[in-house]
């Protein structure tokens, strides 16, 4: 299999500021690379390097088989972007704003218009296909945005946070649409700050902090990392804490935690629901009433916490 | 599709957007048609009496030179569309696209140029109203027009530049106009140089603005007598003197946006 994007020592300064720095990427066409990181961890910049829109300070980048540095014109011909910032025009209408995209892309007046309501409607947007664009919600308007990115139903796409800013219905919305650009064997380069939404529509995933990648490997494998899945439990007296402990200790992979200030103990699981009724059993019999019993999956933070012993958190600058 | 065809059609793409959005806030139509006819009225009622211009009415030899102004303000907008363009990342996204290089420019600056048009033929009929005339024939009218919009063309080529250079629409709002109140105000459009004080008077005269104002006057017959359109070279020759600074502006600003463009966008 051929890979349709290539990064070898990726890097961009701007001035003392390092945005990105010996990033390398390799994504197998036909699978979907996910990079996840914080604010200013050099999501976008990576992005607009791969899509031409900046050009590296160091190392090369490859779409499609094509060095973007030096055909730059080519590599648009293949490629679909959505940025993190929805960039659809606010006076024109759905309809408009894609049919212009076709007409840029050469498609010719009837084909452009034609592509433009089958996108429309693939993203539930013909009722508000004539209304301008200023009238439509967060989630339309990156659904708008996204349409654009497809217009020519593109080899490669990247979207850049697809779904930050979106209410959680959207969100699933969103998460429907990009699943089944997947099935139809596009390969995709999406950023994001969510592991859970990596998680769900990513192949392979590489972690970013401070413009460096700091892990790689599909979701279960850093989940894996960071000892995958916990179990809490908290309790209504203090008193109760150590039993508890003692319960999930049988039910866990590893020493549990007691947090007394929060009244709660945690333990790494591996069997998720299994593991669940079995400590609601063992704790019913040891009769503990707990005053809460979840599964906690692991986020952004835990995989930070893990790999750089620091939570994920806004980076004004990777000044390194 | 040859590739000069796809230039055409995609800046043709690009002014269909701007010209969509005009129709579609047309409050910016309604303000860019009230101000042209604001102007001719004050300055022709206001001023009228006070200047004098030997051999020629005030309101005619008044109309070329707002003309003048309000086209080169006119061009302005230029700066506010592709500031307003980069901010909203509209530009990201066409940079994404197999598009040809200047179509973006090109589309901005003809839609403004429509614009203009539109403007000017609303300040004609008020202008007639009030007294004005071409009193030299339909091609020379013609010809006349000819340069004012080729001037006005020239100047949005000025105004891209600064509009890719702030990238910001509220610094381009200022930024686009500011530089024109010494450019209009030092020039012939409003009262004749040789009532300019005499340290000023030759940066008047060599002023394109006041070139293309008396290449209009010259053209229309509205141009008072003798030394009141100024002396020497510019006010010999100032057709080819206006048709000159055109294409100077043009030689420079078309590459120099488009150079920045390719700047501005790739930060
Ligand atoms: N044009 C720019 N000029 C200066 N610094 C920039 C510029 N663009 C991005 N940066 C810096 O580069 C870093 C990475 O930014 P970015 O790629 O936008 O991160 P992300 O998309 O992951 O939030 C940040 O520290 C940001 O401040
Ligand atoms: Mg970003």
């Amino acid at each position: 299999m051929a890979n349709a994007i290539i990064a070898e020592q990726l890097g961009k300064t701007y001035g003392s500021v390092t945005a990105v720095v010996g990033l390398d990427l390799v994504v197998p066409e036909g699978t979907v690379l996910g990079l996840l990181g914080p604010n200013g961890a050099g999501k976008t910049t990576t992005v607009r390097m791969l899509t031409t829109l900046i050009t590296p300070t160091s190392g090369r980048c490859e779409v499609g088989g094509i060095d973007v540095c030096a055909h730059p014109d080519k590599v648009r011909r293949i490629i679909g972007v959505s940025g993190q910032y929805a960039a659809v025009d606010d006076y024109l209408t759905g309809q408009e704003n894609l049919e212009m995209v076709g007409r840029l892309y050469h498609l010719g007046k009837r084909r452009a218009r034609q592509r433009a309501k089958e996108l429309l409607e693939q993203f539930e947007l013909t009722d508000a296909a004539d209304r301008p664009a200023k009238t439509y919600s967060g989630g339309m308007r990156r659904r708008l945005d996204l349409a654009g990115a497809l217009v020519v139903q593109p080899p490669v796409i990247f979207l850049d946070e697809p779904t930050t800013g979106l209410d959680p219905r959207s969100r699933l919305g969103m998460w429907g649409v990009i699943s089944d650009l997947v099935k139809a064997g596009s390969t995709l380069l999406l950023t994001t700050q969510y592991l859970e939404e990596a998680d769900r529509l990513c192949d392979d995933i590489v972690v970013i902090d401070h413009g460096r990648a700091i892990a790689q490997g599909t979701a279960a494998e850093l989940k894996g990392q960071m000892g995958g899945e916990k179990l809490a439990v908290a309790v209504g007296d203090r008193s109760e804490l150590v039993p508890a402990a003692d319960v999930l200790r049988s039910v866990g992979v590893d020493e549990p935690e007691i947090d007394e200030q929060a009244r709660e103990v945690t333990v790494h699981i591996e069997r998720g629901t299994a593991a669940l009724v079995e400590a609601v059993r063992k704790l019913d019999a040891a009769e503990i009433t707990p005053t809460n019993l979840e599964i906690r999956k692991p986020t952004l933070d835990d995989v930070f916490l893990t790999l750089t012993g620091q939570p994920a958190e806004e980076q004004p600058g990777g000044t390194q | 599709m040859s590739t000069a065809l796809e230039a055409a059609s995609d800046g043709w793409v690009v002014t269909k957007r701007n010209l969509l959005k005009i129709k579609r806030v047309p409050d910016l139509v309604i303000f860019s048609t009230i101000q042209p006819i604001m102007f001719v009225l004050l300055f022709a009622y206001v001023f009228g009496g006070a200047i004098a211009t030997p051999g020629i009415n005030y309101r005619e030899f008044l109309i070329p030179g707002i003309f003048v102004q309000t086209v080169a303000f006119g061009a302005g907008i230029t700066a506010i569309g592709l500031a307003d363009d980069l901010q909203k990342g509209i530009v990201d996204r066409f940079r994404s696209l197999p598009m040809s290089r200047g179509a973006v420019l090109f589309g901005r600056t003809s839609s403004d140029l429509i614009n203009n048009v539109f403007t000017v033929i609303v300040m004609s009929v008020t202008g007639v109203i009030v007294g004005w005339r071409i009193n030299e024939g339909f091609l020379r009218g013609v010809a006349g027009f000819a340069i004012l919009f080729l001037f006005a063309y020239a100047m949005s080529w000025i105004s891209a530049v600064i509009g890719l250079s702030v990238k910001s629409v509220e610094v381009a709002q200022s930024a686009g106009f500011i530089w024109m109140f010494p450019l209009t105000f030092l020039s012939n459009a409003f009262v004749p140089t040789s009532s300019l004080p005499s340290a000023l008077r030759p940066i008047a005269e060599w002023n394109p603005i006041s070139s293309v104002v008396l290449a209009l006057r010259e053209l229309w017959g509205n141009a008072p007598a003798g030394a009141a359109n100024g002396t020497g070279f510019p006010a010999q020759h100032p057709i080819w003197l206006a048709i000159g600074w055109c294409l100077l502006i043009l030689v420079i600003f078309v590459p120099l946006s488009i150079s920045r463009y390719r700047r501005a966008a790739s930060r």
